[in-house]
């Protein structure tokens, strides 16, 4: 196959590239440069498209002997990621950016194009497992990414390789260590790329200014206190409210309301959610028949939980889960699993969240 | 492989290779008094001596440099701190937008640094700079420190007529300085007979080493170091010589000057035959620069090996890399540090607009290409642009 091997800098794409030269596959390598400033730099294990990290990804890929190429998606991924991020907060909801360039750049723009200049396919370094079409979460229950690869659809996985999902990140490492890479002992990058200082509510109040609002406590409908900007929450946060309850509970964010800019807190026997409505979901395999039977995750570092599915009249998903969670938030994805003890979860798909009850 | 990238760098002539191994293995310092070194001396003067008649230059004339960065970084801004210092109503700096980088970027850091004024030269839609437009940016000249402009374009190719800037120039008491390092070798160069004050050139554009270069500089003109140290090259260029490159440089820069009107004629056919075989395949490819058989006094209009066109609809860089699949090397002509393809800001300087400016190719001919390479180039340029316009990227 002619595989064009995304590569980030990382040790993940680096290791997968190489798996993919060794598969016999004609491979290239690219660098996507996101970030609109090339200048930036990286500041510990934070950001990936700095020029630092372009040359990272340039070393391994000529210690390949593999053509390498940056590909300029500044536009795109501010576009369709960064600004679209904005925007999900000041409606109140929390999305996940990395799901969403999964969705629109890595497996939309990126794929689009591959093909179009005559790949077959797009391998990267995501910690998941792809077989016969089929995702599944990977082996090292602890780095699985498959949580952000659920939005994509069976023609985008068809362009995908992920050779990683049945390896662990140590066994990453020593393959990277192994093959010299300078790259093997870099450092995990996480949390946002494109907000390298990890200071996600200065990011968005630089963007979307200060938008004080009245903090209300559900128990007694009092304002309790004042805040910056609704974007500053998360449902189901407890640190942080700026708040001072009259009782020694612990609150949580319940609700943001953007229009009135009301963030409503509880206690935690208000926090629990027991149902989960969707937008129209999306699905890795094809529709399943509901109801089903399944586990939900309900954010990227959430645990699995056992659930009911259902249509809903408006084409979304009522999910009834088999125990109330807490911080459930509008934005994020209920991604949908098929436990497979043996093989690995299989992921069926995902709805955004729209609400709870 | 089909290589036709030589106007970013070229392969080393054998007989470079030849004189720089003998040098390779010898020790000396060119600055030392004992016998060694003056060996070292004796060999590097003597290479300074035949390039500077090559070049049409005294040999106090020529200075060794790391190359043509070095020599354009030193002579704008050595230049510019010179004459601001003899006179400190002397801020402006006069470049074209069409420089390399190596020039505009020293320009602009002095704008940054060191309280220049740049003035912009307009260039033509062809990417020459006439002596029209350079008078207009002197002015009376009173209050300029330096003005640069290159001799040929390295993207485009577009010659301009050096001589006849330079009268411009000196008309109201400003030095020019000239980026020579696509012309030499290409079109007629004479330092001397051209009036220019400063001229910098390279060797690994013509057949030399990389990491050797000249910097001309007029034995009247004053220019304040970059690098402080020994003293070597007039006091303007501290550092031991390095003569095994020096050498090479010599030697690369004499065969191309003796060889050029041969190989210019050679090359000339090919390039043309490349260019309409390309237009054959793709009817709407457009030529940029000036047309394949300009003419200014004194040679050729654009140089002989350069076809730079645009492909409207498709990517510079979804071109160069399906081209490099198949085996042919070209370049779209401008990358920055982290290799981002960006549109080319000489296009942009002629009044191109961004979309063929982010389209457009650089196919550079050289002493090695052949019919077989434009013949190669032919075979796949057509379903390359097909394919490249499928694969739009930026666009919805």
């Amino acid at each position: 196959m002619r595989v064009l091997a995304a590569m980030s800098g990382g040790v993940d794409s680096a290791v997968a590239a190489a798996l993919a030269v060794d598969a016999g596959h004609d491979v290239t390598g690219v660098h996507l440069a996101l970030s609109p400033d090339r200048r930036t730099l990286r500041s510990g294990a934070r950001g990936c498209c700095s020029v630092e990290d372009a040359h990272d990804a340039r070393r391994v890929a000529d210690e390949l002997g593999i053509p390498f190429y940056v590909w300029d998606l500044a536009e795109r991924f501010t576009e369709d990621v960064v600004d679209d991020f904005v925007a999900e907060y000041a409606a109140g909801r929390t999305p996940n950016p990395c799901l969403r360039c999964n969705e629109r750049i890595k497996f939309a723009a990126v794929l689009d194009r591959a093909r179009a200049l005559g790949f077959d396919a797009v391998v990267t370094g995501h910690h998941a497992r792809l077989v016969d079409g089929l995702l599944r979460r990977s082996v090292d229950a602890a780095k699985d990414q498959s949580y952000v690869l659920a939005v994509l659809r069976p023609d985008q996985l068809a362009g995908a390789l992920f050779p990683l999902g049945g390896m662990t990140k140590h066994r990453v490492r020593e393959m990277a260590a192994e093959r010299g890479f300078a790259v093997a002992a870099k450092a995990d990058s996480h949390d946002i790329c494109f907000i390298p200082d990890g200071d996600t509510r200065g990011f968005l109040a630089r963007r979307l200014g200060e938008q004080p609002g009245p903090v209300v406590d559900a128990g007694t409908g009092a304002t309790v206190g004042t805040h910056a900007g609704t974007y500053g929450f998360t449902v189901g946060q407890r640190r942080g409210l700026g708040v001072a309850a009259g009782d020694s509970r612990p609150r949580y964010v319940l609700g943001i309301e953007p229009v009135s800019r009301t963030v409503t807190i509880g206690t935690a026997d208000l926090a629990g959610v027991g149902e989960v409505r969707t937008a129209v979901p999306t699905w890795t395999a094809g529709a399943p028949e509901l109801p089903l039977r399944a586990e939900v995750q309900l954010r990227a570092h959430g645990g699995p939980v056992p659930c009911t599915v259902r249509c809903a009249p408006d084409g979304g998903l009522a999910i009834e889960l088999d125990t109330a969670q807490r911080g459930v938030a509008p934005g994020q994805s209920a991604v949908l699993y098929a436990p497979d003890a043996e093989r690995g979860d299989l992921v069926l798909g995902q709805g955004a969240v729209l609400g709870t009850s | 492989m089909t290589y036709l990238d030589h106007a970013a760098t070229t392969p080393l002539l054998p007989e470079v290779l030849a004189a720089m191994t003998e040098q390779l293995g010898r020790v000396g310092n060119a600055s030392s008094l004992h016998a060694s070194g003056r060996a070292a001396r004796r060999v590097a003067e003597q290479a300074r001596e035949r390039l500077a008649e090559a070049l049409g230059a005294r040999p106090s004339e020529v200075l060794f440099t790391g190359g043509g960065t070095e020599g354009d970084n030193l002579a704008v801004k050595g230049i510019f701190w010179a004459r601001q210092e003899a006179d400190s109503r002397r801020r402006r700096l006069v470049v074209s937008p069409a420089e390399h980088h190596a020039v505009l970027d020293s320009a602009e850091w002095l704008a940054k640094h060191a309280g220049a004024d740049l003035t912009w030269v307009s260039v033509e839609p062809s990417g020459r700079v006439t002596p029209e437009a350079l008078r207009a940016a002197l002015g009376d000249g009173s209050d300029v420190a330096v003005a640069s402009l290159m001799w040929a374009n390295n993207e485009i190719g577009t010659v301009s007529d050096l001589a006849a800037l330079a009268a411009v120039a000196h008309e109201v008491g400003v030095p020019l300085h000239t980026d020579a390092v696509q012309a030499v070798g290409q079109v007629p160069v004479d330092f001397g007979a051209s009036g220019v004050d400063a001229l910098t050139m390279t060797g690994h554009k013509l057949g030399g080493p990389m990491g050797a270069g000249v910097l001309l500089l007029r034995r009247d003109a004053e220019c304040m170091p970059l690098l402080h140290g020994g003293g070597q090259e007039r006091d303007v260029r501290s550092g031991t010589l390095d003569v095994a490159a020096i050498v090479g440089l010599q030697v690369a820069t004499c065969l191309a000057v003796a060889g050029r009107e041969e190989r210019a004629t050679r090359l000339r056919a090919l390039r043309d035959r490349l260019v309409a075989g390309v237009v054959v395949q793709v009817p709407d490819a457009q030529l940029n620069g000036a047309p394949l058989d300009d003419e200014l006094a004194g040679g050729p209009g654009r140089l002989p090996g350069n076809a730079h066109l645009s492909f409207p609809g498709a990517e510079g860089d979804a071109l160069l890399m399906l081209l490099d699949a198949r085996g042919v090397e070209c370049s779209t002509g401008s990358a920055c540090s982290a290799g981002v393809a960006r549109p080319s800001h000489v296009l942009l300087a002629t009044g191109a607009d961004p979309d063929r400016a982010r389209s457009s190719l650089r196919f550079s001919l050289g002493t090695t290409s052949t019919d077989a390479d434009v013949d190669a180039a032919l075979e796949v340029i057509g379903p390359v642009v097909e394919r490249a316009r499928r694969a739009g990227m930026n666009r919805r």
